[in-house]
């Protein structure tokens, strides 16, 4: 259950694919024009309903929750070894 | 299309200038041409009163600092008495961490002075972050429209660091699917909430930049007794060049020789929802670097204020691997970590200043912001993730979205020169049919900064 007033992000679709600008590559051509964004439920729902939402802007829109209370999930990614590598070599040229 | 779409996108003139508060009309000639200077000086702002604006707000005199243990590396690879010595701006002093927060200075006083209640910034860019920065302080509501992921929901992690720093500032940030289509939503909320567009290409968000070319010319000359020979410029939109270099010219380098450099991305389609995930740029390059020179008012507002070719003497790109080893190289020589996208003119500059005697000076003019996403580390472990593999070799083999090739050492990392000439060609290719004027001649010769004669035998 998602209580009215709780923060989410919702998702929804701009443009069908028949909708879209015609001057577009296949591939982006066929798949729908989609929105994120996030705000407070004005209703009570569950995750994946439809609902409408308030935005840090104050407007209302309407789109269907993907995530209840949505963290920040960017990082520094995993262990690179090439980036090592590259700082071991940039040393080793500097000095040599 | 869809009749929303339609009509919405034949109420675009009208919603602009609601939403700019410029009777772009009035600056038209007859012909292909308008008054692009008149549009430039006619806002009310001088460069005095664009610094005053600035450093009330935490803008600009950002540090010079010269990169002596870079120098002394690309001297290394250099002929005997070449190598010249190389600056760096540090602009990611600035609020909001890049020079972007002078642009959103300027376009943020403008909203707050014509009685706007909030600002809308389309970019994935450091722009966001420093228009909500700006509106932040001045009291201004924002929101930022992002291009950010595509069809299967995944991100590039730059983007989404950059949704968070707007968000901690305040705004709201819209994110949007992969297309050119984000132009018609970002037309829909000008039109719904009736903020001000700060667009990165109005006369404010150029403008803003010229303190830039004001700062270098004048402490480079206070350190050395002269103007800089050579200022690498990152390129993208175009706003960057054209404002560095008018505020250059204005303080009297007009000298100095303005080289712009992009980020190779040759054979990758902005607008593809497949090749999105594949770049490990998202700005500074070459998708956006060549079709805004060649046809800079593609942009937001009916004629764009960055108009690139006016000012360029030299255009250069550089490979992803290459920017990437620069990145890496300024955190290790010099104790500088910076955004990888912000070195773009850097690891042009390393090789440029090889070709240049060391007497000279080069100065890179800009630096970016660095953090979570927006990184060397989650960038390359993201391309990876994207079948995009890394090697060591010689980066002007590297395929983008294929492979990211760093040089194998420092005396590998060069740059590709383009061709003015190809690029002039290109922006008069859609006049080839039309019969020009003296007039039109006359701007034609301004936009590409060549004679007549030149734009004769282009044509």
């Amino acid at each position: 259950m998602i209580n009215k007033g709780s923060y989410v992000r919702i998702r929804k679709t701009l443009l069908q694919p028949d909708e879209r600008s015609s001057n577009l590559p296949e591939e982006t051509k066929k798949v729908p024009y989609k929105m994120w964004i996030k705000g407070y439920t004005l209703e009570d729902g569950e995750l994946f309903d439809i609902a409408e939402i308030k935005t840090i802007d104050g407007r209302i829109v309407k789109g269907r929750i993907k995530e209840h209370n949505p963290a920040y999930k960017h990082n520094y990614g995993d262990f690179v070894p090439e980036a090592l590598e590259l700082r071991n070599r940039i040393k080793g040229d500097f000095h040599e | 299309m869809s009749n929303a779409y339609d009509t919405l996108m034949a109420r675009k003139a009208e919603i602009m200038k609601k939403s700019v508060g410029i009777d772009y009309s009035i600056y038209e000639y007859e012909g292909i041409g308008f008054d692009f200077e008149k549009l430039m000086s006619d806002q009310g702002y001088t460069i005095e009163s664009i610094r005053e604006i600035q450093l009330e707000n935490m803008v600009g005199n950002t540090p010079l600092v010269e990169l002596k243990n870079i120098t002394a590396y690309a001297r290394k690879f250099a002929k005997k008495g070449y190598g010249a010595r190389i600056f760096l701006k540090d602009e990611a002093a600035n609020l909001s961490g890049s020079f972007k927060a002078r642009r959103a200075a300027l376009a943020v006083h403008q909203a707050k002075k014509l009685g706007y209640k909030g600002v809308i910034a389309a970019t994935s860019g450091n722009y966001g972050a420093a228009v909500a920065a700006l509106a932040a302080k001045a009291g201004l509501k924002c929101i930022i429209v992002q291009e950010c992921f595509d069809s299967k929901n995944v991100s590039q992690p730059e983007i989404l660091e950059k949704a968070r720093k707007c968000e901690a500032y305040g705004a709201e940030v819209v994110q949007l699917s992969v297309g050119p289509e984000l132009f018609y939503y970002f037309l829909k909320l000008l039109d719904e909430t009736g903020y001000f567009n700060a667009s990165l290409y109005s006369p404010y968000g150029i403008r803003g930049i010229e303190t830039l070319g004001h700062e270098i010319a004048e402490e480079i000359m206070a350190k050395e007794g002269k103007y800089p020979e050579a200022v690498g410029v990152t390129n993208a939109g175009g706003g960057n060049l054209t404002g560095t270099a008018r505020g250059l010219k204005d303080a009297g380098a007009i000298n100095t020789k303005i080289i712009a450099a992009s980020v190779d991305l040759t054979g990758l389609h902005m607008a593809s929802d497949t090749d999105f995930n594949k770049k490990s740029f998202t700005t500074g390059h070459t998708g956006f670097g060549i079709p805004f020179s060649t046809y800079p008012d593609r942009s937001d507002v009916p004629r764009s204020a960055g108009r690139p070719l006016r000012y360029m003497d030299q255009y250069v790109v550089v490979n992803q691997g290459s920017v990437f080893y620069m990145t890496e190289s300024l955190a290790l020589l010099e104790g500088m970590e910076r955004g990888p996208a912000g070195n773009t003119s850097l690891a042009a500059a390393f090789s440029l200043a090889q070709t240049m005697k060391e007497n000279e000076i080069i100065v890179v003019q800009e630096t970016e912001y660095t953090g979570a996403g927006k990184h060397l580390l989650p960038q390359l472990s993201f391309a990876k993730k994207n079948g995009v593999e890394l090697l060591f070799g010689n980066p002007l083999d590297e395929v983008p979205g294929k492979n990211i090739i760093f040089p194998e050492n420092g005396g590998l990392l060069q740059h590709r020169e383009l061709n003015m000439d190809d690029l002039r060609r290109s922006y008069l290719k859609r006049y080839k049919e039309v019969t020009l004027t003296e007039e039109d001649y006359q701007f034609l010769c301004d936009e590409l900064n060549v004679a007549k004669e030149k734009i004769l035998e282009l044509l």
